[in-house]
């Protein structure tokens, strides 16, 4: 006797938010897991009015963009929610990251008012910070490794040892001096597979033999449109932020 | 003054641990930064404890033991108290080239810097995680290398009843209860510390053994006689008591922990929170520490129970609730506590749970009630032993028929799987009783199919290895030895496999008895065994709860280093049937139990007399209430409808009138 999912009244998602968070400090050790646990309980913490699924085991509607790998920090995350109350986005913001623990830290949430979100994010701005190596060095490195058309690297994933070209989606590294360390900031493009700041740091290995002495430290500083003049990368809330600046008007 | 007095102590470790923690599994076990998670100024207090559960953070974090006492130590204005788990291989070798030591998850402290090391022992197999612990620490291994520079080791849960195998690693055991005995040591601590640490190390351990209720068994001294008995235990001053006592915490209402449970960032084994709804049980199953050592029966009100649920999920938000005890379903409000509690997180997705393994129709009736708008997927029932007579002899008071209508009302209900344990190497248990299982599993499938008109019925059938403990009244009878343990069981597994109409509907769980002789040795073993956990440890046993970690091979060669040249071996220790006359390494530490009342009982079991619970029947004199000065708290209270809370109209962050443009 197969039991059937039984049918109840699902309240309709009447708005939906865009939120960016940053993974700071120790908890850049949390896993994409772990944060997907951790927002929802925050949800429920802030009684946010969250719009479910229907079903079996209702969950609750949350949208998770590419995230950072375990170990590296970001200040530029997305996840997008549905309400069944409209909500103010401040309020919202407030709640949440009232609701989880520090150091994952709700920056800004915005009303989606536009479609296609996750093809905004193309691109990523990371900053790596190398203990003990030296800004020439680096950058020494960084020149070869850019002289190059493609760079294969190897990494273990679920799937067994995938081989990729770890230089085509690099569109720009930077060296700059930082205290006891020279810092890379990488633009590199969103791919499939993705290039990691791992994977950067394998290609320079690989073409460089450059090999920090101390693990480095790495933070996702910004996710968005490629503008590829200017090897940056822009807001991907701007369009959604426009409509509201348009009715002020 | 020595050099550890010129440095500075419980300072954080964390920058040199992270630069490690890149290289580990699972690095956000090792951070810490719980949501409701303590962390106090170390200068600010007098006291400061240090607590571990000896598994992974996975298994540890979760644990209601140290939850509460982690907050109740916490309240106090003149202590702190920090966590630690256990380390996993990878991080340890990579702490000990570093020379990063022990830390909490808390503070990063250093585990070496604390006052008092406490450790809870749900399980013998824990041993090993402690020593690694220890050395981790810098905390010398053996108790009497230790000075005033290192923690007080104490050691609490269920497996301290009989601590002596840790004897030679601890410094201290509490028997019991833990919430008011932590509030006692730090008292005698503080006092001692304040009073200039008179004595030294040696002088608060003599202060907190003369209450007699903390056992130091450096103050107790064990003879032994040509055969390998125990002659005697003597406590070496006329100060320590003969007999330390366990502790009870008496009206559970006044003890609402924890008050704010945390909730990790890592996967735990529980994601859930926890309400315990009563401690302690008179079930009198006689196979069962844990209904032994923890009586009487003490119950939170039905009002109690819902305002720390109620709390709980307000300051974790967690969306599964889970009532807990020995046996969730005995509780005397419970069927007012399941349909109130229903019906106030009806819709909120909110889940509750129940663990009981009650077999009866009234249990079935619960899990509906739970589960009312939820997925039906599988009901869990113990009838423990396989065979009528079985089950006599273990005291659990289940029939054939019993199971049959039980199992039926589920599977009527609408649950589709059914899982039963059981257990294995059970006292006077033969092939035929153990057999029996396959045949009960079968009749449960045809009453399944019968009652459904569905050939869609599922039953597992889980077996565990039977263990002899400590202040049972199978404290004297011998281990079943592996290679039966192994024959029966595939003899079982044979059974259910070849039946061509129902084996496919059975699925059969079992492990192989190995690691069920070395919990017999730590669970009943004297002082000699702590020189096999030490060269289990130093041979490279860790985590013997893992069985991908676990080695029997291990355990026995070094066993057989250990007792080289003694009288006793493994088998004296496990398969070894012991007479009444035989001092037992436990006989010095009281569970309440009344030594004689526990042999009547074992010799009722070879009888295969039952015996009531004194709940619902008179007392039958076990010693527990009499000489701990205790008594039975149970309701019901004569609330069984609660005020239902207060829906806002709006949720918090709502816009109050939408007025924003769409």
């Amino acid at each position: 006797m197969a039991r059937q999912a039984p049918v109840r009244d699902v309240a309709p998602t009447v708005q939906r938010l865009r939120l960016r968070y940053a993974k700071r400090g120790r908890l850049r050790f949390s896993s994409h897991r772990d944060f997907q646990r951790a927002l929802e309980r925050a949800l429920r913490r802030a009684e946010i009015p969250m719009a479910f699924s229907a079903g079996f085991s209702p969950h609750p509607k949350v949208s998770y963009a590419n995230s950072a790998p375990t170990g590296v920090a970001s200040e530029a995350e997305y996840v997008e929610i549905g309400v069944t109350e409209r909500c103010d986005p401040g309020a919202v913001q407030a709640a949440l990251d009232e609701a989880l623990p520090p150091g994952l830290d709700i920056v800004e949430v915005v009303e989606a008012h536009t479609p296609d979100f996750v093809q905004r994010l193309e691109a990523s701005i990371w900053q790596i910070e190398l203990p003990g190596l030296g800004v020439t060095e680096v950058e020494v490195a960084a020149q070869k490794l850019m002289g190059q058309g493609e760079v294969t690297v190897e990494r273990l994933t679920k799937n067994g040892v995938r081989s990729f070209d770890a230089r085509g989606p690099v569109i720009s590294l930077v060296v700059e001096s930082g205290p006891e360390c020279a810092i890379l900031r990488a633009v590199v493009r969103h791919a499939t597979p993705s290039v990691r700041p791992d994977d950067v740091l394998t290609a320079l290995r690989q073409v460089a033999d450059l090999v920090p002495p101390a693990p480095p430290k790495v933070t996702r500083l910004a996710q968005g449109p490629l503008d590829p003049d200017g090897a940056t990368v822009g807001d991907p809330f701007t369009p959604d932020r426009a409509p509201l600046a348009a009715a002020k008007t | 003054m020595t050099v550890s007095d010129l440095v500075r102590r419980g300072v954080s470790v964390f920058d040199q641990l992270e630069v490690l923690l890149p290289l580990v599994n699972k690095p956000i076990q090792y951070v810490g930064g719980e949501l409701n998670a303590t962390l106090k100024d170390w200068d600010a207090v007098q006291v400061r404890w240090v607590l571990m559960y000896p598994d992974a953070y996975e298994v540890g974090a979760p644990n209601q033991g140290v939850q509460i006492l982690y907050e109740v130590i916490n309240e106090r204005d003149d202590a702190l108290a920090e966590r630690t788990y256990a380390i996993w291989p990878d991080l340890e070798a990579l702490m000990r080239e570093a020379n990063v030591p022990q830390f909490t998850v808390d503070g990063h402290r250093p585990v070496g810097d604390f006052d008092i090391f406490g450790l809870s022992f749900s399980t013998e197999l824990g041993y090993t995680n402690m020593l690694s612990a220890l050395s981790l620490a810098n905390i010398p291994l053996l108790a009497a290398d230790r000075d005033d520079s290192h923690p007080i080791v104490v050691a609490g849960g269920h497996a301290a009843f009989n601590p002596e195998p840790i004897a030679d690693f601890i410094d201290a055991a509490v028997l019991g209860d833990g919430e008011e005995a932590v509030l006692l040591i730090t008292d005698i601590t503080r006092d001692w510390k304040q009073a200039g640490c008179p004595g030294g190390r040696a002088g608060l351990l003599f202060e907190l053994a003369k209450t007699g209720v903390i056992y130091v068994p450096a103050l107790y001294e064990v003879e032994y006689l040509e055969d390998g008995r125990i002659q005697r235990v003597t406590p070496t001053a006329p100060e320590v008591p003969w007999r330390v006592r366990k502790h009870t915490l008496m009206d559970l209402d006044s003890w609402p922990y924890p008050k704010q449970p945390l909730v990790p960032l890592a996967e735990t084994v529980h994601e859930r929170m926890s309400v315990e709804i009563f401690r302690g049980c008179t079930r009198g199953c006689r196979f069962c520490q844990a209904g032994m050592i923890t009586r009487p029966v003490r119950e939170r009100s039905i009002t109690g129970i819902a305002a720390m649920v109620e709390d709980g999920l307000k300051k974790t938000g967690y969306e599964e609730v889970g009532l807990l005890s020995l046996s969730s379903a005995d509780h005397s409000e419970i069927g007012d506590i399941a349909r109130n509690l229903a019906d106030r997180y009806e819709g909120s997705q909110t889940a509750l749970s129940l663990p009981s393994t009650r077999v009866d129709a009234f249990n079935v009736d619960l899990a509906n009630e739970l589960s009312r708008n939820g997925r039906r997927s599988g009901l869990t029932f113990a009838p423990e032993g396989g065979s009528e007579r079985m089950r006599k002899v273990i005291n659990k008071q289940v029939t054939e028929e019993d199971l049959i209508r039980t199992v039926t009302t589920a599977y009527s209900a609408g649950w589709r799987q059914v899982k039963l344990y059981f257990m294995c190497g059970l006292p006077t248990e033969t092939d035929e009783d153990v057999l029996q299982i396959a045949q009960l599993a079968r009749d449960v499938i045809k009453a399944g199919r019968e009652a459904t008109g569905s050939r869609d019925i599922k039953c597992t059938v889980s077996i565990g290895g039977f263990v002899p403990k400590p202040h049972t009244p199978f404290q004297w009878a011998a281990q079943l030895d592996h290679e039966t343990t192994d024959s029966r069981l595939a003899k079982l597994r044979d059974a259910i496999r070849s039946d061509r109409n129902y084996g496919k509907a059975i699925g059969i769980r079992y492990h192989d008895g190995k690691p069920g002789i070395v919990e017999g040795l730590l669970s009943r073993g004297d002082r000699r065994v702590g020189a096999v956990i030490l060269a289990a440890w130093q041979d490279g046993a860790r985590f013997d709860g893992w069985s991908e970690h676990f080695s029997y091979d291990r355990w026995m060669g070094a066993a057989q280093r250990a007792f080289a040249g003694q009288v006793v071996d493994v088998n004296w220790y496990t398969t070894r049937e012991r007479m009444k006359t035989e001092v037992l390494p436990w006989d010095h530490l009281d569970s309440g139990l009344d030594s004689d009342w526990l042999w009547e009982d074992w010799q009722a079991a070879l009888d295969e007399v039952a015996i009531d619970d004194c709940r619902w029947t008179p007392c039958f004199d076990c010693g527990v209430c009499d000489q701990m000065d205790t008594e039975i708290q149970v309701g019901p209270t004569g609330v069984t409808d609660l005020p239902m809370p207060k829906v806002p109209d709006h949720a918090p962050v709502a816009e109050r009138n939408a007025q924003l443009p769409n």
